[in-house]
């Protein structure tokens, strides 16, 4: 067992968990198993984000996206579907011509990218990348840092707003 | 050993697929929070997209990576307030299909 065949194994069970589990966030007709695939496939985006050396955005990624984002659509389904009632139709009439358009759109992009040659870069990554990336947001990044935050709390008081009863 | 290691053009595959099937959700489903959810596949796969860039173009500058952090803020402050849309056009229509929902159309 090599280095690069468990490298290769990791990356191919990852991403058929990553696409499987957002197969079935799409086709599922109960909305509340959608919600829990949702949750596989975003941990498994997590594992992805390891691979390429991202642990910060890896640890963000199942505190904000598993934590937070995925309880607030769970949330969501609690809140406004019946869910013993699952036979209804799940898509609408135009579930075919999506499907030929989205087959077309992966054409596209796989054409487009299979073997297209980037710029790889042999550079090294910085020792402790949760250490420079909290350098730079806060030194070259820390206008967009300030204004995403600001960002955050318009969309906390917009959503009270929003969704508050008269 | 040529083929043997994870090119960054895999990666885009994967990403490709994955916004691939978000955009399908997107297109085909009637349930506004499944809606969300395929939007946040999307997102994902963006965010897929920036993180292997960043990791084998910009290796040392870690741009993507911000980026990508960026993107993760504005998806959740996107779901929040989505989500209170959703609340409120469940509460005046009782029932979230989308394709009930089409008083702005003229």
């Amino acid at each position: 067992m090599s280095d690069a065949f468990l490298t290769n194994l990791t990356f191919y069970v990852l991403s058929f968990c990553v696409i499987a589990g957002g197969i079935f966030v799409v086709s599922s007709r109960n909305l509340f198993h959608s919600a829990v695939f949702l949750v596989f496939t975003l941990f498994s985006v997590a594992g992805i984000f390891v691979m390429q050396h991202a642990y910060f955005l890896a640890a963000i990624q199942v505190l904000i996206y598993v934590g937070a984002v995925a309880m607030l659509m769970i949330f969501g389904v609690m809140l406004t579907t019946q869910l013993t009632n699952v036979r209804l139709r799940h898509v609408n009439e135009q579930a075919w011509p999506a499907f030929a358009v989205c087959l077309f759109f992966l054409g596209f992009l796989v054409y487009g990218l299979w073997d297209t040659p980037f710029k790889i870069s042999q550079a090294a990554a910085p020792a402790e990348v949760t250490r420079a990336i909290g350098t730079l947001l806060m030194t070259e990044y820390v206008l967009p840092f300030e204004v995403v935050s600001v960002l955050l709390l318009v969309a906390l008081i917009g959503a009270v707003v929003i969704a508050k009863k008269e | 050993m040529a083929e043997a290691t994870i090119s960054l053009n895999h990666y885009l595959m994967l990403s490709g697929i994955l916004f691939t099937i978000g955009v399908f959700g997107v297109l085909t489903r009637r349930n506004a929070i499944a809606i969300l959810m395929s939007v946040e596949l999307m997102f994902n796969a963006v965010n897929i997209t920036l993180v292997a860039f960043s990791d084998f173009v910009t290796p040392a500058a870690l741009t993507g990576q911000i980026i990508a952090l960026f993107t993760i803020v504005v998806a959740a402050a996107e779901a929040a307030v989505a989500l209170a849309v959703v609340l409120l056009i469940y509460r005046s229509f009782k029932g979230i299909n989308v394709d009930r929902i089409n008083f702005m159309k003229w």
